[in-house]
């Protein structure tokens, strides 16, 4: 089922006007090309109007959430027992630990970061197909520093226009401090966002303290350096041409959104025929639109919504916001932009009613698919054991045999004891009659070994079993670890090259 | 290029001409900032070629204000490395074989010296497992020929045996065959003797006849219940372990031939602790009994 959106259709392509206001940074960038053009194209700059609305409070609350959550998460402190960290979400790479609250990840398991990492791309597919890019509008890191980059460049330079006439004007004393103040707050927020990124990664409250002297690790002066300028740069100097050239999704996500993905929508059926409209003047006979051009001064990406779904758009609303702020003044209903869908314009066109499907076949599949990687992820955590047991054979010889035919097999075990108690293991071994588990040197029967709290210990034993218990050259085997709370065992085989006479 | 102008309608942009299955290919110009990113890799190049090495020359090359070396990296490793070792290696050559056994981390640095250097010395003749083949011996089970506790591996390893050292481990099998002290038949009989000796079924009559032979010639260093003696390395002869080989014919031929196999000392080519590494690295391997 395809159908092909034909944003050509009508007079009023591309929205080129000769009258004054607000024409997009896209419509811009045409016009300079036809006039020359050149082999690259310099970025024209984009002056988004502050918007004000429904969509822009969102926008605030989640900037706030999720900046929130970025800073604060590596302080926050988490009771763990013994010599473990206290620090409730740490990447531990000297330690080869990832903790999270109450889980601890060692890095064997390192499969459930790749559920993870399947569940968000997958959650990422359907709500892209249910709701269009929520993601890219809201929730990306991009998005998130662009707006308070921009929002501390109104600060300091005012809103759309009184920028526009300070880039415009020479400089002055007015214009240099405010460009400097404006660009070494960026460099602040930078540097905060690099700086709070290493705390993910040491202990914050050691770290914190051992950075301002000099002594932390040469990662974290790296990383907060390379982060500083990424941010400094994407989201100060960047901004759209990380959406339009860097980014892989926008030019992906095509493939998620179908005629009944939302988006924002310029509502044509409705706003079609568009011109100025004067006070008084009957809407009679012609579309709601009055060509203000407030959609296109708020736009971040410096594009004209009503050109229809575009790459550049990132879904954010904030047109919806200014057309909506218009529409009241003039007393019209609001949503002439709204979150619409591509089947419910051409269908309103048609003078049919709109349907808005939730349960679409790729929904469905995405929907099954998400839910059966969650369940899996969840499942594996839930169940995951706190020990393991690894049985590494000798290779050579693979048995030895004694002088009265015992046969003797070597074992290396490694036992992970994942529980926060040292923990003291008993080993048998199963398959073999008679069979007898010893450590090389240790004149003791039977093998107890103690294998300390979150470690790994590799104890490499012997299995002797007498000749007459020996009946196959190689016979199933199992190693079987049990401490008073936990429990592990591993196949393996007792070799004897052949069965004795 | 020769091609007819044409602006695409959708975008506004001009085409290059080119055409896949009726899909145009539109000449949008690069980005600026891709300019930018150019030149900004070919000052970090810049940068590079003044702090690490870069640009070769007839003698040499340009150092780098940094000094940057791989080689030298490589070098200051093995030198801490060596420093490292250096103080194990002082534990190890103070401590008794007996100490280092009973030290888990003594233990496994010999166990890992002790593998390293069994791999380029020994395994030649016993095998990289160890377990030795025909005429060589098998480290690794309960049968020892000179001994099988610590020191008398560390002194094996340490003199060797029929070396030439002038305190190795020598002794003297006869070659009755060759050297005619018995005759072919006796020497089938004994061998009846000797495979009897190991509990297997023999020729009870030949073994009977040759009773008298084997407490005049062979009781000495074997022993008069066939048992061997490990001061004189001479093996049990009623387990199922042997150097020579179990059957008959490997039998005969040992009385014949009376072989001894030479293991070379190691004393002057390994250092003291690197041989006694190498004793608690055979004798775990064996056991540890």
């Amino acid at each position: 089922m395809v159908t092909v959106i034909d944003n050509t259709q009508g007079d009023n392509t591309h929205s080129e006007r000769s009258a004054a206001g607000p024409v997009s940074a896209a419509a811009r960038m045409r016009r300079k090309k036809d006039g020359g053009g050149g082999l690259y194209k310099p970025r024209a700059p984009i002056y988004p109007k502050l918007a004000h609305g429904r969509w822009r409070s969102i926008k605030w609350a989640l900037l706030l959430l999720t900046l929130g959550v970025y800073y604060v998460t590596p302080w926050i402190r988490w009771d763990r027992p013994g010599r473990l960290p206290d620090q409730a979400v740490l990447v531990d790479f000297t330690g080869r630990r990832f903790y999270f609250f109450d889980i601890q990840l060692w890095p064997q398991e390192v499969y459930f970061f790749t559920g993870l990492l399947v569940m968000a791309a997958l959650a990422l597919f359907l709500t892209t197909s249910l709701f269009g890019r929520l993601w890219c509008g809201y929730a990306c890191p991009q998005t998130i520093w662009t707006d308070l980059f921009i929002a501390v460049e109104r600060f300091f330079e005012g809103d759309r226009n009184q920028r526009m006439r300070l880039d415009a004007a020479p400089m002055s004393f007015d214009k240099l401090w405010r460009k400097a103040g404006k660009h070494l707050t960026w460099l602040a927020i930078a540097f905060g966002t690099g700086g709070a990124w290493i705390f993910y990664f040491h202990d914050a409250p050691t770290l914190i303290r051992n950075f301002w002297i000099g002594q932390a690790p040469m990662t974290a002066y790296v990383s907060c350096a390379v982060l500083t300028g990424t941010t400094y740069l994407f989201a100060g100097w960047m901004r759209e041409q990380v959406c339009i050239y860097m980014c892989p999704w926008p030019r992906i996500q095509g493939a998620m959104l179908d005629q009944h993905s939302l988006q924002v929508t310029y509502r044509r059926d409705r706003g079609e025929p568009r011109g100025a409209h004067k006070k008084g003047q009957d809407w009679a006979g012609r579309g709601d639109c009055v060509d203000c051009g407030q959609c296109v001064a708020v736009c971040p990406m410096g594009i004209d919504i009503r050109d229809g779904a575009q790459m550049e758009c990132i879904n954010c609303g904030l047109c919806i916001d200014a057309c909506d702020d218009i529409m009241g003044k003039l007393d019209r209903p609001k949503g002439l932009i709204a979150y619409d869908t591509d089947a419910a314009v051409a269908a309103r066109s048609c003078g049919e009613r709109p349907r808005y499907p939730l349960i679409r076949s790729r929904t469905v599949y995405y929907g099954a698919a998400l839910t059966v990687v969650s369940a899996l992820t969840l499942w594996g955590l839930v169940t995951r054991s706190q020990i393991e047991l690894h049985v590494i054979r000798d290779r050579n010889p693979t048995f030895v045999r004694m002088h009265d035919g015992a046969i003797r097999d070597g074992y290396t075990l490694k036992i992970a004891n994942r529980s926060f108690e040292d923990q003291r293991f008993e080993v048998t071994f199963d398959g073999v009659r008679r069979a007898r588990v010893w450590r090389p040197g240790e004149e003791s029967d039977g093998l107890s070994v103690v294998v300390p709290a979150d470690e790994v210990l590799a104890v490499r034993v012997f299995v002797s079993a007498p000749a007459e218990a020996v009946s196959a050259p190689s016979m199933p085997a199992r190693f079987v670890v049990r401490s008073p709370a936990l429990t592990a065992d591993a196949k393996t085989v007792f070799l004897s090259g052949a069965a004795n006479p | 290029m020769a091609h007819e102008r044409e602006t695409d309608q959708v975008s506004g942009v001009e085409t290059t001409g080119h055409e896949w299955d009726g899909i145009k290919e539109l000449d949008n110009p690069l980005p600026r900032w891709w300019l930018w990113s150019f030149w900004a890799g070919v000052g970090v190049a810049v940068v590079l070629w003044v702090l690490m090495p870069a640009w070769p020359g007839i003698t040499g090359y340009t150092r780098g204000v940094l000094h940057q070396s791989d080689r030298g990296d490589v070098a200051r490793d093995l030198a801490a490395l060596t420093a490292q070792r250096g103080a194990e290696a002082v534990k190890l050559q103070s401590a008794s074989l007996e100490q280092i056994e009973h030290d888990p981390e003594l233990q496994n640095y010999a166990l890992q010296v002790g593998q390293s250097v069994f791999g380029d010395n020994c395994a030649t003749c016993h095998g990289q497992g160890g377990v030795g083949s025909k005429g060589y011996a098998n480290l690794r089970d309960d049968v020892w020929l000179w001994g099988g506790t610590l020191e008398d591996i560390q002194h094996t390893i340490t003199v060797g045996v029929r070396s030439g050292h002038e305190g190795a481990r020598t002794s003297q099998m006869p070659a009755f065959g060759r050297d005619q002290m018995l005759k072919v038949g006796e020497i089938r009989d004994l061998t009846e003797y000797v495979v009897r000796l190991s509990g297997r079924q023999a020729d009870r009559a030949a073994a009977a006849r040759a009773a008298p032979i084997f407490a005049a010639q062979c009781a000495a260093c074997h022993g008069a219940d066939g048992k061997g003696n490990q001061t004189l390395g001479a093996p049990n002869l009623t387990d199922s372990e042997w150097l020579y080989g179990a059957d008959r014919a490997s039998i005969e031929g040992q009385i014949y031939n009376g072989r001894g196999g030479v293991m070379p000392s190691w004393q002057g080519r390994l250092s003291p602790e690197t041989i006694k590494a190498m004793a608690v690295y055979v004798h775990t391997n064996a056991g540890g009994r």
